[in-house]
């Protein structure tokens, strides 16, 4: 598993998302996780190596790098990027289990042969209902994790500027000794690259927040402006056959269209006392 | 996640793409981004191991590369060929958004909709006109801003494209001023002038991809304004659409009807 293994994971997400959020994923993959993986890996790959302290103090120059590097830039960013794009498999996990659930739905109604079922995983799902809290959480995660992380940078590493030298007086080094670091303009040059594409992040996310939000309220002043749809609430009269009878219209509605469409030029597959209302 | 699934996204976006863009992508993939991998990093491996200084004082060499070396070139050119083709990426999302408009009037069941099946949106190919048009020419002309910011960048740092061999340093705690040697220059100075030759190869094609659009453009405007009375635009397109969709159904009208009856 590395960051190819993620990038198949996440791009099954990318079917689900809105555009803002296609949008997050384009910039994650190639302006982070890509810049960290061709660049920045091979700028911070002789940290300690090439970390030189002036004394001949055996030890001195470990302890030294252990105080002023407790945790490596690179392991940070990658801990960052794991933790920031998983939420979104929060939102593949609830897509497949109303997969799932819809599968069960066209067996129930007697359209449970393989091609039905191809059509359930190929059609996109809309962000509503239950879906929309599970993709509103994702965000909300993403956006903490984010912050948290860019916290803990500053905290770890004051000012986001890498020094050229450090001083350095912990045992066993017998003074105040000078530590030079490597690389530490590239160093910088980077350290501002990833901040940046980290708030760059920060701001598509609660873009995309604001949007869900708006959205939601939309369709909710639209809802209410129109009572006479969709009356029943949504926990009430969930076993009732008209309910079902409602999901079925509605799923095969929300079809690809070629689902409608193959009803519609071959009625056999139609069961013969049961038309399809929706077509 | 690396320069392989750029490949990978971008093939993508080849499709859509005029015969200089897809000339464009070639150059780029071969000729920079393969030649980076396969040689240049290479090169440049051991550039900090093998920078040496002529002092014992502990830190100098680590300063001395750090000021004449503030980013590689080779993070450079990563970055570079990163941001130039990064732009393809808009039209490759105006692609997406057409098709996914296409398919919203599909199963709306419009009858503007000349689709015969979701499948052939799926396929089709769009020609480069009205929107499409103004984010390709964009983002070639970011691709442009992008090649020559980073061309000047190169030159702004490094004093011109050649490496020399020894660099004099005075920087603190070096002790006076000290002879540094810089590791495999001609071999260094060899890829940068390569790296540089395609990159101006690059330039040039995308100035000749934004004139031939250009060009396109106004043709086409000229022969609209030179025949106001049927409206070229709107027939045109319905006929190439037609054309092009008894094309696809006659090539893949077999299989359909096999697929159904079965």
């Amino acid at each position: 598993m590395n960051w190819a293994g993620l990038y198949t994971v996440l791009s099954g997400v990318n079917r689900h998302s809105t555009a803002i959020g296609r949008i997050w994923l384009s910039v994650i993959f190639i302006f982070r996780i890509m810049v960290l993986v061709v660049a920045a890996e091979s700028v911070w790959g002789d940290e300690k190596s090439a970390f030189t302290c002036n004394t001949q103090q055996p030890g001195c120059n470990s302890v030294c790098y252990d105080h002023f590097f407790p945790i490596s830039h690179i392991r940070l960013w990658a801990l960052q990027l794991i933790l920031v794009t998983t939420p979104a498999l929060l939102v593949a996990m609830h897509v497949a289990y109303q997969q799932h659930q819809e599968k069960k739905l066209l067996v129930l109604t007697g359209h449970g042969d393989p091609k039905h079922m191809e059509e359930v995983k190929k059609h996109k799902m809309r962000i509503s209902g239950s879906l929309w809290w599970t993709y509103v959480c994702s965000v909300v995660f993403r956006l903490l994790f984010e912050a948290v992380f860019m916290y803990i940078f500053y905290m770890l590493y004051p000012g986001y500027q890498m020094l050229r030298l450090v001083k350095c007086e912990a045992y066993p080094c017998p003074n105040i000794v000078d530590c030079f670091i490597s690389r530490p303009t590239e160093k910088t040059i980077f350290t501002v690259f990833m901040l940046v594409t980290s708030s760059i992040c920060i701001v598509l996310n609660m873009a995309e927040l604001v949007y869900l939000v708006v959205r939601a309220c939309a369709r909710r002043g639209q809802h209410n402006s129109n009572p006479s749809s969709g009356k029943s609430s949504f926990y009430g009269h969930k076993l009732s056959s008209e309910y079902k009878q409602n999901e079925i219209n509605q799923l095969l509605t929300d079809q690809d269209g070629s689902l409608k469409d193959m009803l519609r030029r071959n009625p056999g597959l139609q069961e013969k006392g049961d038309r399809c209302s929706a077509c | 996640m690396d320069w392989g699934a750029l490949h990978t996204v971008l093939g993508g976006v080849n499709k859509h793409s005029t015969s200089i863009g897809k000339i464009w992508l070639t150059v780029l993939f071969i000729f920079r981004i393969m030649i980076l991998v396969v040689a240049a990093e290479k090169v440049w491996g051991d550039e900090q191991d093998d920078f040496v200084c002529n002092t014992l004082q502990p830190g100098c060499k680590n300063v001395c590369y750090d000021h004449f070396f503030p980013i590689s070139h080779i993070r450079l050119w990563a970055l570079q060929l990163i941001f130039v083709s990064t732009p393809a990426l808009l039209v490759a999302m105006h692609v997406a958004y057409r098709r996914h408009e296409k398919k919203r009037q599909f199963r709306k069941g419009d009858q503007k909709c000349e689709y015969k099946d979701i499948e052939e949106i799926r396929r089709q190919r769009f020609h480069i006109d009205g929107s499409l048009w103004w984010t390709y020419t964009s983002s070639i002309f970011f691709r442009l801003v992008f090649e020559a910011v980073f061309m000047y960048a190169f030159y702004f740092m490094y004093d011109g494209f050649r490496m020399p061999r020894l660099m004099k340093c005075s920087a603190w705690p070096c002790p006076n001023i000290v002879d540094c040697f810089v590791s495999r220059p001609t071999e260094k100075t060899v890829f940068t002038i390569f790296m540089i030759a395609v990159s101006s190869i690059c330039i040039l094609l995308n100035v000749a991809e934004l004139c031939y659009l250009l060009a396109k453009f106004f043709l086409r405007r000229s022969k609209k304004a030179g025949n106001p009375k049927h409206h070229p635009n709107h027939e045109n397109k319905e006929e190439t659409k037609q054309n092009e969709m008894n094309e696809l159904i006659s090539d893949s009208c077999q299989n359909t009807v096999i697929g159904f009856t079965s």
